[in-house]
């Protein structure tokens, strides 16, 4: 199989894991126009390579390493969309097969430019939020006064998500935030300092702000604010 | 107020007394939402006074406490968490500590929240001055399994530490006494320690500090150097360079060590301080049984829901309007009959020179008696006891997404809400803004809400004599109008814009004083402003025209009064009597008429365009002149002007358009 052609069928698994809990065959083979047959097919090649766990009828899930690779290409896929959108002013309709075809071919300095020129973007413009990179910084600064590094950083291994996308009651740590300075610095003046145990108690409708559980507090933020706090969430709590 | 604990002495302060100066001077400080008003009061009882910081649009509060045979001077200083984000409020604390030398600074905390809290008291440390915890609402802690070891506390941060219930006036006694000990003897407390790649800089930079001679301590210098604090930079860069140059370099080392800004090292700092200290004083209680959800979480499910949230909003403020102006209307009535035993209050616009000026300083008194008593001081005094209760900040996050569609945040809603009573402390209120540009925008929106002075006018003109619903799409369009001109006007003014980021305090009984205290806050600024607005503007306006002085206005205002909006020439004059109050448009031709039926002078399209163009074409001196002082000449005459531009505009359409809607 090309790498192209994984990678597309790594990030479609995804998207259907998220949405359905696993993805079945003739899900995959819907959302990539493909016979379900050829579908099965490349699951068990996939399987070798050890990117995917694959059980007849049941479906496919992602394994660790495959995980990794889907949330990469993804990353990448949103923040072209943003490119695009933002600084080349192509019609939003169109971003998403333009990305499609681009998410392939960028290397990881190029994607890491990408962040740099656009500010980090919490999200893509339809919405979807954009995972931080996998680079051990703690924050934008540290990557931006970073200076071209002799050598290349280290991969973060942790699962890392935007406070927004918390469940309420799950228990997280702060991990990372992004933003203008002064907001970072209004944040951790009210508590939300990195390791510092949070929660989300409620959640306004239509985007509204998020009120967040710290240091036994509440805080009421703005859902961009929010979206730029990222925490680390040992496990996920299926709704 | 609860007994004779809180008071200070039982001899109330006599007049003379308030005039004398006060042997000790003291700061209450801390976070917002802990009680510190509720201990302010308990600690000065009525004997306030309420005024801005000078040069500052900061609310400063000022008593005086006796205790002892000593007359303490108690400053409350602004509800803040922090000494570092440049906010007004954060100067004028930090500045008030650091160079009046208070002889004693109270930090109310918040039992419940004792890390948060802490962070703030660790700041204030740095600065060094005779400190005293008051570990506020321990009543509320324990009811969460929540105590707290003052002794402990006190040990470990250096300083006395007092437990107190401020709303319930307990311990009140005991913190009056530690007080004057404070003030007696100011001891220093003794620096808390950070971690020791700061302490190690921090050790380089204090020499530095020590020899420059600037009015502030010597470690709490450094430490902003090395926090890269731009206000200080500044200051210590004319005394000596190189020590602000060794700051920064030693500020870059810590970065290296820590790969993030240095001022967010040192949050992280204090909060590992702030957090040690929390775990050795506070014993958690486990709860028994399953934890049972507290009250403030079952109200929010209800206030935050999706659906159920947005029509408690509704129902909230909307029974608040309806339940103002229907017992203000009735209020209102009886007043007005009242006063009116004494001097005419309709305007008199003929007869001698001397009477009509005195008519006019009358009507401006009674105009003012029958808003202010009637509507304005029961709206307050509602909305204060939302305001305590902690409901108003829900409002806020339910509307915070529709408020972005103004440019600002949910706690824009505030000023927005004021403004039904009156525009003039609802400008007030724009300071809970983050920035200048928010400040702005809030302050315009909130003009053209319809206060009670332009509610008389629609009900008068629009509700009495076309129907109720065609006074409530006046209202529903005015809502509409903000919301576009809010949108064009947040691409017009310059300046940033932040986000919403605020505490969600608990719901808990609104406290009586604090109630009082905020309703009498707003009110105060009726008193000096609009009161003088309107009796001298009414009658130098009634003076003029009697004069015949306005007589070439109408003739000068016809094109655009009778060509543009189809009103009669007449209208030009009430118009200008409405710049003083708004409610005189429609008393001024009631009286130019000489009926208060004023179907028979108008045709219900022609009331519409009138209450419509009202509502809009200027704010009212008071306004203009509270715009000017918060913002300067510039900007009040722009809204001014803007305002007028639109009110003309829409009611020239309204003119042509009504009459095809109303068939």
């Amino acid at each position: 199989m090309a790498q192209e052609q994984i990678e597309e069928y790594l990030e479609s698994i995804y998207d259907l894991q998220a949405r359905d809990g696993s993805a079945k065959t003739t899900a995959i083979a819907k959302c990539l126009s493909i016979a379900p047959a050829s579908v099965t097919e490349s699951l068990r090649s996939l399987e070798k390579k050890g990117l995917v766990t694959y059980e007849p009828y049941q479906g496919a899930t992602l394994t660790p390493a495959g995980n990794a690779i889907a949330e990469k290409i993804k990353r990448r896929h949103r923040l072209l969309e943003v490119f695009l959108t933002n600084v080349l002013r192509i019609n939003r309709d169109k971003v998403h097969d333009e990305a499609c075809k681009m998410e392939h071919t960028i290397s990881d300095e190029t994607e890491c430019a990408l962040c740099k020129m656009l500010a980090a973007p919490a999200r893509c413009p339809h919405g979807s939020p954009i995972s931080p990179c996998d680079k051990t910084v703690s924050s934008c600064e540290a990557c931006r006064t970073e200076q071209e590094a002799a050598e290349p950083p280290a991969v973060r291994e942790r699962k890392i998500l935007p406070v927004t996308e918390l469940v309420p009651g799950q228990k997280a740590t702060i991990a990372f935030i992004r933003g203008d300075c002064r907001v970072v610095q209004r944040l951790s003046d009210l508590g939300l300092t990195l390791g510092t145990a949070v929660s989300v108690s409620h959640r306004a409708p239509l985007d509204g702000p998020v009120e967040v559980l710290v240091r036994r507090t509440k805080l009421a933020i703005d859902h961009a604010i929010a979206d730029n706090i990222f925490v680390d969430a040992p496990e996920r709590v299926k709704l | 107020m609860s007994g004779c604990e809180g008071c200070g002495g039982c001899t109330p302060p006599r007049k003379d007394d308030t005039a004398g100066k006060a042997e000790f001077t003291i700061a209450l400080a801390g976070n917002a939402n802990v009680g510190k008003s509720a201990t302010f009061n308990q600690l000065t009882g009525v004997d306030q006074i309420i005024g801005n910081w000078p040069g500052k649009t900061v609310e400063r509060a000022e008593g005086v406490l006796q205790h002892r045979g000593h007359r303490i001077r108690v400053i409350d200083l602004p509800g803040i968490y922090s000494f570092s984000t440049y906010s007004m409020e954060e100067l004028v604390s930090r500045d008030f500590i650091a160079l009046e030398h208070p002889d004693a600074v109270v930090n109310v905390i918040d039992a419940s929240a004792l890390e948060r809290n802490l962070f703030f008291t660790i700041q204030l440390l740095e600065l060094a001055p005779p400190l005293l915890v008051a570990v506020n609402q321990v009543d509320l802690a324990e009811k969460k399994g929540i105590s707290v070891d003052t002794k402990k506390l006190s040990e470990l941060l250096g300083v006395p530490v007092v437990p107190t219930v401020a709303i319930r006036g307990k311990g009140i006694g005991h913190l009056t006494d530690a007080i004057l000990d404070l003030a007696e003897h100011r001891p220093v407390p003794p620096p808390l320690r950070y971690g020791k790649e700061i302490e190690d800089r921090l050790g380089k930079i204090i020499p530095g500090c020590e020899s420059a001679g600037l009015p502030y301590p010597a470690r709490f210098t450094a430490i902003k150097l090395l926090e890269r604090d731009q206000a200080m930079m500044k200051l210590v860069q004319e005394k000596d360079p190189a020590l602000v140059a060794l700051a920064d370099r030693l500020a870059g080392e810590i970065e290296a060590i820590h790969g993030e800004p240095v001022c967010v090292v040192m949050s992280a700092e204090r909060y590992a301080v702030a957090d040690r200290i929390a775990a050795e004083a506070v014993t958690f209680r486990p709860q028994e049984g399953a934890p049972a959800r507290s009250l403030t979480d079952r109200l929010d499910s209800i206030t935050l829901h999706p659906v159920l949230g947005y029509l408690a909003v509704i129902a909230v403020i909307g029974g608040l309007l309806v339940w103002t102006f229907v017992v203000g209307a009735q209020l209102s009535a009886f007043l007005a009959g009242f006063l009116s035993h004494f001097e005419q209050y309709e305007p008199v616009i003929s007869g001698s020179f001397a009477a009509v000026l005195w008519n006019g300083a009358f009507t401006g008194f009674v105009a003012g008696v029958t808003l202010v008593i009637p509507y304005v001081l029961p709206f307050y005094l509602l909305l204060a006891v939302m305001e305590d209760s902690g409901y108003l900040t829900r409002i806020a996050v339910m509307l915070d997404r529709g408020m972005h569609k103004l440019g600002l945040h949910g706690k824009a809603i505030i000023p927005l809400i004021l403004g039904y009573g009156c525009n003039v402390p609802a400008i007030y209120s724009c300071r809970i803004m983050e920035t200048k540009k928010q400040k702005t925008l809030a302050a315009f929106l909130v003009t053209l809400v319809p206060c009670t002075a332009r509610t008389v006018v629609i009900l008068g003109l629009v509700a009495a004599f076309v129907n109720i619903w065609w006074a409530l799409a006046l209202y529903a369009f005015d809502i509409l109008l903000i919301v576009i001109v809010g949108r064009i006007a947040f691409r017009a003014v310059p300046g940033e814009s932040v986000g919403l980021i605020m505490e969600m305090p608990d719901y808990h009984v609104p406290s009586l004083s604090v109630v009082l205290k905020q309703t009498w806050a707003r009110t105060k600024s009726l008193l000096w402003i609009v009161f003088p607005a309107y009796i001298i503007g009414s009658a130098l306006v009634q003076a003029f025209y009697a004069a015949g002085l306005l007589a070439p206005v109408n003739a000068f205002l016809s094109p655009v009064t009778v060509l543009w909006l189809g009103l009669p020439a007449v209208i030009g004059i009430t118009l200008i009597f409405g710049v003083v109050r708004k409610e005189l448009t429609i008393l001024t031709l009631a009286v130019i008429f000489g009926t208060t039926n004023f179907a028979s002078i108008l045709s219900p399209v022609q009331l519409i365009v009138l209450a419509l163009v009202s509502m809009l074409y200027i704010p009212c001196i008071s306004v203009i002149l509270v715009l000017a002082s918060e913002f300067g000449w510039k900007r009040a005459l722009a809204i001014s002007a803007s305002e007028i531009a639109l009110a003309i505009t829409l009611g020239g359409i309204a003119f042509r358009v009504l009459p095809f809607l109303m068939g």
